[in-house]
């Protein structure tokens, strides 16, 4: 194996260190912005379906504001914000740089794109069943709970994948303040050192990761479709 | 008991005001089962809605059951002249069951967590959902599905479970929207026989809407007809059926009978309903105190006329005759005219549709 690696991948022996490094700040980057973007993404995405017109709980002024601020920063190009926010970001973490400096962009990039995909998931769960829950006598955070989110998960899954593979390529771009990451390394070491062996290795981690992410929602989607996750027989 | 009291409804869309609901009034009895029939529009949709405030009426008042008087103003309820607040709306709510045409069944969960869905988070513990799930199950005749998927069951099925779900919190009054409206015919059939079974044996009170008038006949003790918002007619279900009044109650009962085809008959101007100088095309009606049929070979024998059957169907609603015939009347001209007399004195009314005379 070792050997193998040698003679397909020499530079990368050589930058091994510096690769590892990389590879574990892709990683923060990635669950801590992603952990923050998911659950602000969430909230966003269900104020938007209850407080819609037609929702169960209208509130236009609100949902115009919401729905201006998601379309502003998605119209944004990543790179761009970036370097935007750079004042806030020094503001509320103290520093624009290294890692620290980048989850702040990374959340702002994904929130407004995940607001979307899960105002859209939601709005998939049909009427009727929102009727029949209120007939019952369930209230605001009932619907929420028990029949948006709960009849939501298989595509709120999909879209959350959809959302983390986004994510991981937003990362890559984060190099530009300096904070490492897959990205940086693939341009430093592979593309201005001229050593192509580092810039494939990248391509096919990203591509293996994407890959494992896109079969692990796609499976649980698809286990959690017209059923529970886990189903509790009884006699 | 349900009480209505003139109410309102006018939806504001953008392409310009629906008006849902005309000053309509109603009172229905409680443990019976109460029909209301509309084309699609009508509002009658809207008004079952309104009974348990899935829509808020503009104005008007009503009383559901033990409620009190709930009177609305602005599009907002009031219950005895306070705002009612959500909880209050939300236990009017749960103690009127609702069932719908697309069942609204949460695919995600299995028929024990649907049925059980109005009982979680109300202080009920798990021993008791339980037993009164298997409870519901066993009523609607589905105890081997309990851990069953939605997904799994058939139309009938997946609206067996939305009953028991409606059941579940044991309302006194059930709400049902066109719940037969997507099945088939023998599981609209079993549907309609578990809800006149659960009338009987829970008293419980139904209020059907449908836009067929075979449901009606098949369950309802007295039905009112909509139209535009309107209510253009209301009264037992055997009155309504043996001498409609409105235009469009008579279209409802022509659609539902085998009598109605004669206007297509007439339309088209069939060879069936050509009828000769001297003869008669009539149509004889079955009243509710009529003995039996045979007044009408008794007249033919005594009076010496034919007739010539076109069309006929005899029915029985709650135990009375209901139906009729249209044939051709031949004969001399004064043994028709006594005939007639005669049926008409024996509860069998006619009405001439032609005369082949007149042409």
């Amino acid at each position: 194996m070792e050997a193998l690696i040698k003679e397909w991948a020499p530079n990368l022996v050589t930058y091994q260190d510096k690769f590892f490094k990389s590879c574990s700040a892709t990683v923060e980057m990635f669950w801590k912005a992603g952990l923050i973007a998911f659950v602000i993404g969430l909230v966003l995405g269900i104020l938007l379906v209850v407080i819609k017109k037609d929702g169960i709980c209208r509130n236009a002024p609100v949902y115009q504001l919401v729905n201006l601020a998601v379309n502003v920063f998605r119209s944004i190009p990543f790179i761009i914000l970036l370097i935007f926010l750079i004042p806030l970001t020094r503001a509320v973490v103290g520093t624009a740089i290294n890692v620290r400096g980048a989850i702040l962009p990374l959340v702002f990039g994904t929130v407004p794109f995940y607001t979307r995909q899960v105002e859209v998931a939601l709005s998939g769960v049909d009427e009727g069943k929102i009727e029949a829950a209120r007939s019952m006598g369930s209230g605001t955070l009932g619907l929420i709970v028990r029949v948006y989110l709960h009849e939501a998960v298989p595509d709120l899954i999909l879209v959350t994948t959809v959302t983390a593979i986004s994510l991981i390529g937003l990362t890559t771009m984060a190099g530009a303040v300096g904070a490492g990451g897959i990205g940086s390394f693939a341009i430093n070491y592979g593309q201005n050192q001229n050593h192509p062996d580092i810039v494939n290795v990248c391509v096919i981690v990203l591509l293996i990761v994407t890959f494992i992410l896109q079969s692990l929602g796609n499976g649980f989607s698809r286990r959690t479709t017209n059923r529970g996750l886990f189903t509790i027989r009884r006699r | 008991m349900i009480e209505v009291n003139h109410l309102n409804n006018t939806f504001h869309l953008k392409s310009g005001d629906v008006t849902a609901l005309r000053d309509v009034s109603l009172h229905i009895e409680e443990g019976s089962v109460y029909g209301v029939i509309g084309y699609s529009g009508a509002g009658k949709s809207t008004l079952v809605r309104c009974l348990n405030l899935l829509e808020v009426p503009d104005s008007g008042s009503m009383t559901i059951g033990s409620s009190g008087e709930i009177t609305l103003r602005d599009g907002k309820p009031y219950l005895q002249g306070k705002p009612m607040t959500g909880r209050q709306q939300s236990r009017l709510r749960r103690g009127i069951g609702m069932i719908f045409q697309h069942f609204n069944l949460l695919d995600r969960s299995t028929v024990f967590d649907n049925i059980a869905y109005p009982l979680k988070y109300t202080g009920t513990s798990r021993k008791q959902i339980e037993t009164r799930v298997r409870e519901l199950l066993a009523l609607v005749g589905l105890s081997d599905k309990i851990d069953v998927y939605p997904s799994q069951l058939s139309g009938g099925q997946k609206q067996r479970v939305a009953i028991a779900r409606a059941l579940a919190a044991n309302p006194k009054i059930l709400l049902s929207d066109e719940a037969t409206s997507a099945l088939d015919p023998d599981a609209t059939e079993s549907i309609l026989a578990l809800l006149k079974e659960l009338n009987r044996k829970l008293g419980i009170t139904i209020v059907i809407i449908t836009h067929e008038m075979a449901v009606i006949k098949a369950i309802a003790h007295r039905v009112a007809v909509m139209e535009e918002g309107r209510m253009v007619e209301e009264g037992s279900v055997y009155d309504i059926f043996s001498a409609p009044k409105a235009p469009i109650t008579r279209k409802f009962i022509a659609s539902a009978s085998p009598l109605g085809k004669i206007d297509k008959l007439m339309a088209k101007d069939s060879a069936l309903v050509h009828v000769k100088p001297g003869e008669l095309l009539v149509k004889l009606t079955f009243q509710k105190e009529c003995a039996s049929e045979h007044v009408l070979t008794t007249a033919a024998r005594r009076f010496g006329f034919d007739l010539n059957i076109v069309l006929a169907n005899m029915e029985y609603l709650h135990g009375n005759p209901l139906g009729g015939m249209i044939g051709i009347l031949s004969g001399e001209a004064h043994n028709i005219e006594n005939g007639i007399q005669f049926l008409s004195e024996n509860h069998v009314t006619t009405e001439v549709l032609k005369d082949g005379s007149a042409d």
